[in-house]
């Protein structure tokens, strides 16, 4: 019981980290962190299941000679049920999943806060949307209410690079030419850090920025469209 | 052309097997020294060559893997810096993907494919080498970029804008676009004669419901390839002419879409996966099999996943774009098609498994190797299936969690396969058996080195570490992650070299095998070993027994007594030339003999015509490639001839041979056939095209920005006109054709060509802007490109004809081609031509 424990702690503590998709700081974020841990507790039992029959068929074979080879209920039982009817049957399920927690992840509401993203081999450039680019604009820092969902409308003035802030939600390309509206929303005040995931050359490495989240109520300075 | 109901009866004087033996050598064998490695055509040289080859190429992409990890190893080393690390995985995954995976799967099918299905060699010798050596110099141009310093570095899938003239103004994108377009003809020739040879070079009798179950997935593989490869042919070729001609494409600026190029590639790219799995996947029901001592269960529904498979992986290549805006419908959809293709795996998976439960397994080295592949292809198809879901994909794409992903479906689904599978095969290409006791070690190594690097890499991706970087000094917690994936890796290099050393011991010290040491029951062990040359010394009759299913290893050997002695078919060589059975694709009747060309110099000549033309392009010396295509066109032009007898036993090859008609006096005989499949891959490109132009009118932002008045009033639409009746002629002429040209049909075919040609070259120009403006006119212009080069090679292909019908080559054998080709031509006007009109383009 102990060691379960204590294995748990030591698995929460490895799961930190600032970029950690395991350490979930907003609701996109935390419906995929559950969504993914239930599938990899699926895929391993899985995994156990085909091993386990390997092994035991391993084995098994030694000892009986013959059996039902080349019988039609062997074909029926391995590759029927086994092959197709188990897997079709999780895969549905896995499906529906998809699509449920799929839809959390969409903008819906297009008329939530605003901003705009341009990605570029020199790094990030946000500034509310409707401001002429140059008012409010910051460099590789994102400034957002905490607590709300906002929009961010990423495009690319380069190559194509990825916006990405690991613990509030997946990631959206910035493709030149065609922006893309991504949501996100950050539970509390606090610093989510940001990195670009679409390999954009020599520069790829450090082209870092950060999600500042404040406090909801009274802060006039730092953005808002 | 009539069929045969039987082979005519041999006469009934036993053969000597020495004699026999001395025969056929005679004339299969290849030539001494340095110009027998030149002019090597035969399938099983040529196979171990491609192995060899491929094999060499996977130490060198592993070398480039073991300095990505001693960079990855610590949070900031100063081993390379950024430009020399992104040269580096772009290097390994390339060299990895074409220039390992591809082409040992090819020279695995070359070497195996005749042997398992009874036949003495493939339908086109000359184009097997031709493969080789594209495949050869291919790589070498990329090595030595590497080796100078200028290899490719935007990643193995090269995306626009990073790989356009703008972002990466050096030539590594151009060695990438052409190196690997040079290796695509090898393997397009591949597809096209594994194809042809499995449906028409079987025995006698082995009708297609019993056709040998590794054949099955070499021609699903085959199938993928001609499908799959043409896509990226033509996005290469439209972005290496962006980057020499500025023509706008890609660029988003001028009307084009930087998604196009990712669109072409992951058309290419996802059956490309399948096209690596499939041999693998055929290569383990083989081997099961035999360690099973019993066929594999369910025979019939393999071969429709195989098909499934086959058909699903063109419908789920969106998957590897779920990130860059795509609507959600689509996202649906290819989620869904992600998820359904694991169904056909698994329905090979568990197939195996009861294979092995109802059987009678036994230990064996390749059993060990394939227990590896339970283990780790299982886990990476997977998470694959995780990686369908698109709410988590938004999280693990791009990050280290898809490196562990694809390194588990590959190494478990290709490379311990390949081992097993190398290990089995390996008394079959050395005649030796194997020392023991290295093997097992080497296993091990590969075995943990293996899962010691990538499991933790799951892990490491879910904490944010994204691919293709060099340092992370900010991240602390993936220090130890990394440093464990990075031992893995050396510990995994540890046990492939040992693997290496354990095959070089079998092949200079093992001591000589028996004949069929692991008791299988498929043709391939139903010879000496090593085999000969020319497999065996006469070919199965359809009274005898060949299906893998039903034969024991006591009855195959006495089959390749009974083959040895000479009382099968086409025994010997008597009319000094090579020969083997052509057969109904369907029935299994016997329909014709094949005569197959001998030792030459050509493919070597011609692939280094190719190779000019390349190397032009790469140094920008656009007239001189422009004067080797003419080269290349007349050395392919000299491949029509006649087959000469190689042992001048009579003076020339005889219409009829044991009562069957003679390839070369053949209308349907291999070249029908490999011209037929040939199309097959021309229209995948140009269905490519027609995608790329609907794609970009649809979707590139910029695309209504140049639409002008045409200053030529109602001329455009009338060269479009003509080149629609051109296109009109050329298929009736395509349609009208018989057993040699009428003068009527000629003047038809010629009228026509000269109509699709004129009316293109007028179209373009007449063309309301450059090419290099706007992207409206880039694929106008690419549209009447492909028209008028169908239009040359058609003159080329007339100009063949002609001088071959002077030297001896029948016209009934050249007529079938031509028409196939006249009729595509035709087509492609009609609907090129449509396109442009209906695009207003």
């Amino acid at each position: 019981m102990r060691a379960c424990l204590f294995g748990s702690l030591l698995l929460l503590a490895a799961c930190q980290g600032p970029l950690s998709t395991l350490d979930p700081g907003g609701p996109q974020a935390r419906s995929v962190f559950v969504f993914t841990s239930a599938m990899v507790l699926v895929a391993g039992a899985a995994f156990a299941l085909v091993i386990g029959l390997f092994a035991i068929a391993l084995r098994r074979g030694r000892r009986v000679t013959g059996g039902d080879a080349g019988s039609v209920r062997a074909e029926r039982r391995w590759v029927v049920w086994l092959g197709i009817a188990f897997p079709m049957s999780v895969l549905t399920v896995l499906l529906a999943a998809t699509l449920w927690v799929g839809e959390g992840q969409f903008v819906r509401n297009d008329r939530l806060p605003t901003w705009r993203a341009t990605a570029s081999q020199g790094g990030w450039q946000f500034a509310p949307l409707g401001s002429d680019g140059v008012q409010g604009a910051t460099t590789d820092r994102l400034v957002i209410p905490a607590g709300e969902p906002v929009i961010v409308e990423i495009v690319s003035s380069d190559v194509i690079h990825s916006f990405w802030v690991p613990r509030l939600a997946g990631k959206m390309d910035a493709v030149p030419g065609k922006p893309n509206r991504h949501l996100i929303q950050a539970d509390t005040p606090g610093t989510y850090l940001g990195q670009c995931a679409e390999y954009c050359g020599v520069g790829h490495d450090r082209m870092r920025f950060e999600v500042l989240a404040t406090a909801p109520r009274g802060s006039a300075a730092g953005g808002q469209p | 052309m009539t069929t045969h109901q039987t082979s005519a009866q041999p006469p009934v004087t036993p053969h000597d097997p020495a004699a026999l033996h001395a025969e056929l050598d005679a004339v299969w064998r290849g030539l001494p020294g340095w110009r027998g490695f030149v002019c090597e055509v035969n399938h099983g040289a040529i196979g171990l060559r491609f192995m060899i080859t491929a094999i060499i190429y996977f130490a060198i992409g592993g070398v480039l893997a073991m300095l990505i990890r001693v960079q990855l190893a610590s949070p900031r080393a100063a081993f390379v810096g950024p430009d020399i690390y992104n040269q580096l995985f772009t290097m390994h995954g390339t060299i990895m993907m074409f220039l390992f995976a591809i082409p040992m799967l090819e020279g695995l099918a070359l070497y195996l494919l005749p042997k398992v299905m009874g036949a003495r060699d493939m339908a086109y010798p000359r184009l097997s080498a031709l493969g080789w050596w594209c495949y050869a110099l291919g790589g070498a141009i990329l090595l030595v970029a590497m080796l100078a310093g200028v290899a490719p570095d935007g990643g193995w899938f090269m995306y626009t804008p990073l790989s356009d003239k703008v972002h990466t103004p050096g030539i590594n994108a151009d060695v990438w676009l052409l190196g690997i377009t040079f290796v695509e003809i090898s393997a397009i020739c591949a597809a096209v004669e594994i194809t042809v040879s499995i449906l028409k070079l079987r025995a006698e009798g082995m009708a297609l419901t019993r056709l040998p179950l590794f054949a099955w997935y070499m021609l699903g593989t085959a199938a993928m390839m001609l499908i799959g490869f043409p896509p990226l042919i033509l996005g290469s070729i439209l972005l290496e002419v962006q980057r020499a001609f500025d023509w706008a494409f890609f660029d988003p600026a001028r009307g084009g879409d930087p998604i196009l190029w990712q669109h072409l590639f992951w058309l290419f790219g996802h059956p490309e996966v399948y096209i690596i799995f499939l041999p693998a996947a055929g290569a383990l029901s083989v081997m099961i099999a035999t360690f099973a001592r019993q066929p594999i269960i369910g025979h019939a529904i393999i071969v429709a996943a195989i098909w499934a498979m086959v058909f699903l992986s063109f419908g789920l290549w969106v998957h590897h774009m779920f990130t860059i805006g795509i609507p959600h419908l689509a996202l649906a959809f290819f989620s869904a098609a992600s998820m359904l293709v694991a169904v056909p795996t698994s329905v090979q998976i568990f197939a195996w498994i009861g294979t092995l439960w109802s059987g009678r397994p036994r230990w064996s080295l390749p059993m060990l190797h394939i227990t590896g592949f339970f283990l780790t292809f299982v886990l990476g198809g997977l998470t694959g299936v995780m990686l369908a879901a698109v709410p988590f994909n938004w999280q693990a794409h791009d990050t280290a969690f898809v490196t562990a992903h694809l390194h588990y479906v590959l190494i478990g689904g290709f490379v311990f396969p390949m081992l097993a599978a190398i290990t089995y095969w390996m008394p079959h290409f050395t005649g030796r058996r194997a020392v023991r006791g290295l093997g097992s070690a080497a296993f091990w190594l590969i075995f943990i080195g293996v899962h010691g690097t990538f499991l933790v890499m799951h892990l490491t991706g879910l904490l944010g570490m994204p691919r293709r970087v060099s340092i992370y000094p900010d991240n602390p917690e993936w220090e130890l992650l990394n440093l464990i994936s990075s031992v893995g890796g050396f510990i995994m290099t540890a046990g492939f070299a040992l693997f290496a050393v354990d095959m070089g011991l079998q092949l200079f010290m093992g001591r000589r095998t028996r004949r069929n040491p692991w008791r299988a029951t498929s043709l391939d062990w139903a010879m000496r070993l090593p085999p000969p040359t020319y497999n065996l010394a006469s070919l199965p009759r359809a009274d005898m027994e060949t299906d893998e299913r039903t034969l024991t290893p006591s009855r195959l050997d006495m089959l390749a007594t009974t083959l040895a002695m000479g009382e099968g078919m086409l025994a010997g060589a008597p009319r000094g030339v090579r020969e083997t059975l052509i057969i109904d694709a369907v029935s299994g009747r016997a329909e014709a003999v094949a005569v197959l060309p001998g030792n030459t110099m050509r493919p070597a000549l011609t692939a280094l015509t190719i190779g000019l033309f390349f190397l032009a392009m790469l140094a920008g010396f656009y007239w001189v490639a422009a004067a080797a295509v003419v080269l290349v066109a007349a050395i392919c032009a000299s491949w029509i001839r006649p087959v000469a007898p190689i042992q001048d036993t009579t003076s020339a090859v005889p219409e009829t041979i044991e009562g069957l008609p003679a390839s070369p006096f053949c209308r349907y005989g291999l070249g029908w056939w490999g011209s037929a499949v040939l199309l097959v891959a021309n229209t995948s490109l140009f269905a490519s095209l027609l995608f790329a132009v609907a794609f970009l009118s649809v979707i590139a932002p910029g695309w209504e920005g140049a639409v002008q008045e045409n200053p030529h009033g109602v001329l455009p639409m009338a060269a479009l006109l003509v080149t629609a009746i051109g296109g009109a002629l050329l298929l009736c002429a395509g349609l009208w054709s018989q057993r040699a040209a009428t003068a009527g049909q000629r003047a038809l075919a010629w009228a026509g060509m000269l109509a699709v040609a004129a009316g293109a070259l007028a179209s373009g120009a007449m063309m309301t802007g450059s090419p290099a403006e706007h992207a409206r006119h880039a694929v106008q212009a690419a549209i009447l490109a492909y028209l008028v080069i169908h239009a040359l090679i058609l003159l080329t292909m007339h100009l063949a004809a002609a001088r071959g019908h002077r030297i001896g080559v029948q016209a009934v054998a050249t007529q079938g081609v031509l028409a196939q080709w006249h009729g595509y031509t035709g087509l492609v006007a009609l609907v090129g031509a449509l396109a442009l009109a209906v695009a207003k383009l």
